[in-house]
């Protein structure tokens, strides 16, 4: 088990090493440089913008530069500008004379907003976006999967086809749809919650179902066909032949082996929701992660770029390393090896 | 399994050693099962209907899709006005619409009619909706296919590879690509060059060529990883060996063997997907990254109508019907070639 867990945090190195090296190296290789605007900046000023933030040194040097500044922990001592405690993502005081403090993980400079870092992004933005997306999450599997287990236990009744009939309704209206329609009838007709805007629990009911219904119809869907390949396996026939009581037969028996590939498709959708949803919080003016995913590359905001991905994509591996875990507990037949 | 075997007997002369009665093959089999699926048939109708509405648009239109009449923007017939109780027609109190029945659905901010441009819009789905998956296919079959026959080094080398894209947040990564394209080939470029004919095929296909390319390289892997599974199956059976045996070469075995046989799975998982590229395709046009405007698409006119979806509901509501009609037939579409080709859920009806 330990084997296995070192194992996969080596390769969650990996993963982000090579997803920073591809993204770093596309970023580049896009035209235009975070600078370059309609009108054109004279070259001296230009030059020097270039020099400050080291956008002149050789492509590779950039790279290890990036990251280095991310990795290697730095001690400083002494009085320090308070501007640190914002570049770095981790500041601890440790005991000493000369109040030394040991700084982690700086993620960079935003280009486009002169006055924030990445960090800075992260410690604001983050938060909000991981509170949308959990509770996009709940309201997902608490309408999804008892739907789909409703689903597949009444098979061919109107409880299935009335079920499956809102989960195709579900999947088959994108979100650009479903937010404008929410706000239409629940923010504009019956003024029961604000339009849109971010700070109490009001304002959170609209996105949150906006986001988690798309994904409800989603596990709905997959909850009911893995429901119904596990009741045809020999072991509930078993359990049946046993006299187990029905109940007990779903509950012990198919339901713990009829989640293993729901549980597998919530890891990726936990990583893809509380790290931010594009649509969802610009139709909403939710100031969360999202837009920070189109409006980096649309701006050539580099550090804000690799900043987004290698978030996302350290969310997933743990989301996934989390699925892995749990399918160990819930199916001891999975042995890591 | 079983379905594999009896899908194995389209491959070659066996097929009249199979114990099937009337000798059918899986496909012929599998389109009955289609048939008898009354909504699956309807996602068919529906979108026959699209694709007919999209060849003959210029002629089905009844305006011209980017004619702006700026004294008829925002203007809504009087059954839509009727329809909605917050719009309010010109002349009564507090009434701020113009009343124009000659747009049937209704004219955006710009005064072009909405039923036009939604009539055009439908090429833009649906081509994305066609094009979309044999971008994925090609990508993903061509990696799945080797990984899945050589096995090795190589099966690990190009599964990693895999695993590594997942960890891309797609929605990023599409940006990334659809930028990288239109500033690298789009614009002033020298005649003749690749990337010249690149820019000027996507400029002549309304932007479109771009959006193809962008969505198909985001989204080969679950293709990859389904063909490779695939092929791991198919690659044990008897009659690959047979044909190994009788000297048939590798690539006449991959391509005569291994391909058909593996096909059934593919095409349902990728009619399933293609709701996705459709919102893949209406999300880049809400960021302003799809088609060239002014060439009309339903994720475009869904987004500009959100915007004022309080006073005009008209311009979000009408394209969002037809988005989800397409979607809709094609999950339905997907629902039901699944239960009518793979194989574990035959065991299921």
């Amino acid at each position: 088990m330990a084997r296995f867990i070192a194992r996969r945090i080596l390769w969650l190195f990996l993963v982000l090493f090579t997803v920073s090296i591809i993204t770093f190296t596309l970023m580049h290789a896009v035209p235009g440089g975070p600078f370059a605007q309609e009108k054109a900046l004279p070259p001296a000023v230009l030059a020097n913008i270039n020099a400050k933030y080291n956008l002149d040194d050789p492509f590779l040097i950039q790279y290890l530069n990036y990251l280095g500044d991310i990795l290697l922990p730095r001690i400083t001592s002494g009085k320090q500008p308070k501007s640190l405690e914002h570049e770095f993502l981790i500041n601890i005081k440790l005991p000493g004379e000369g109040d030394p403090t040991l700084r982690w993980m700086n993620w960079g400079p935003s280009y486009k907003s002169s006055s924030r870092t990445v960090n800075d992004i992260f410690r604001e933005n983050l938060p909000i976006s991981f509170q949308l997306g959990v509770s996009a999450l709940v309201i997902a599997m608490c309408i999804g999967i008892p739907l789909g287990i409703m689903a597949a236990l009444k098979r061919n009744t109107v409880y299935d086809y009335a079920g499956m009939g809102v989960a195709i309704f579900g999947v088959s209206v994108p979100v650009i749809i479903t937010a404008p329609l929410l706000q239409y009838i629940f923010g504009v007709q019956l003024r029961a919650v604000p339009v849109s805007g971010w700070g109490s629990f009001q304002h959170m009911i609209l996105p949150a179902l906006a986001l988690g219904f798309t994904q409800s119809a989603l596990l709905a869907r997959l909850t009911r066909a893995s429901l119904l390949q596990v009741m045809n396996e020999d072991y509930i026939r078993t359990a049946r032949a046993k006299g187990v009581s029905e109940r007990m037969v779903v509950i012990r028996h198919a339901l713990k082996n009829g989640m293993i590939p729901v549980i597998t498709v919530i890891g990726p959708l936990f990583a893809a929701l509380v790290t931010g949803t594009f649509v969802v919080e610009t139709i909403f003016g939710i100031p969360g992660m999202g837009r920070f995913f189109v409006t980096s590359v649309t701006g050539r905001d580099y550090p804000v770029i690799m900043g987004t991905i290698l978030l996302y994509a350290i969310f997933l591996v743990l989301a996934n390393l989390i699925v892995d875990l749990i399918y160990a507990w819930v199916d001891p037949r999975i042995r890591f090896d | 399994m079983a379905v594999m075997e009896q899908q194995s007997h389209t491959a070659g002369p066996v097929t009249r050693l199979g114990a099937r009665p009337k000798g059918e093959s899986l496909w012929v089999d599998a389109w009955k099962r289609l048939r008898r699926n009354r909504l699956a048939v309807l996602g068919v109708v529906i979108i026959v209907i699209n694709l007919l509405v999209a060849i003959f648009a210029p002629a089905l239109a009844p305006k011209d899709y980017k004619t702006q009449v700026l004294a008829d923007n925002n203007a809504a017939p009087e059954w839509v006005i009727s329809l909605f109780p917050n719009m309010k027609a010109k002349g009564t109190e507090g009434g701020f619409v113009t009343v124009n029945n000659s747009y049937l659905l209704g004219a955006d901010s710009l005064g072009r009619d909405l039923l036009s441009r939604i009539i055009y819009g439908a090429r833009v789905s649906l081509a994305v909706a066609f094009v979309g998956p044999v971008v994925s296919i090609i990508i993903g079959l061509i990696v799945g296919v080797v990984a899945g026959f050589f096995g090795g080094r190589v099966d690990n080398i190009l599964m990693r590879l895999v695993d590594i894209m997942y960890a891309f947040p797609t929605f990023l990564l599409v940006v990334l690509l659809m930028a990288f394209f239109r500033t690298s080939f789009g614009g002033a470029q020298q005649p003749g060059t690749l990337a010249y004919t690149l820019g000027e095929l996507d400029a002549s296909m309304g932007g479109m060529l771009f959006i193809f390319l962008g969505i198909g390289m985001t989204s080969w892997m679950q293709m990859a990883r389904l063909s490779r599974g695939q092929v791991l199956s198919v690659r044990e059976k008897e009659y690959i060996e047979a044909a190994r045996s009788i000297g048939t070469p590798t690539r006449a075995i991959m391509v005569q063997h291994v391909l058909p046989n593996i096909l059934g799975p593919l095409i349902v998982a990728e009619t399933l997907t293609i709701p996705t590229y459709i919102s893949y395709e209406a999300f880049l046009s809400f960021i302003g990254l799809g088609v060239n405007p002014p060439t009309p698409s339903w994720g475009g006119m869904i987004s500009e109508g959100a915007r004022s979806i309080a006073t005009y509901p008209n311009q979000a509501l009408f394209p969002a019907l037809a988005l989800f009609f397409v979607m809709f037939a094609f999950n339905f579409l997907g629902d039901g070639l699944r239960d009518a080709l793979d194989p574990r859920m035959r065991g299921v009806d």
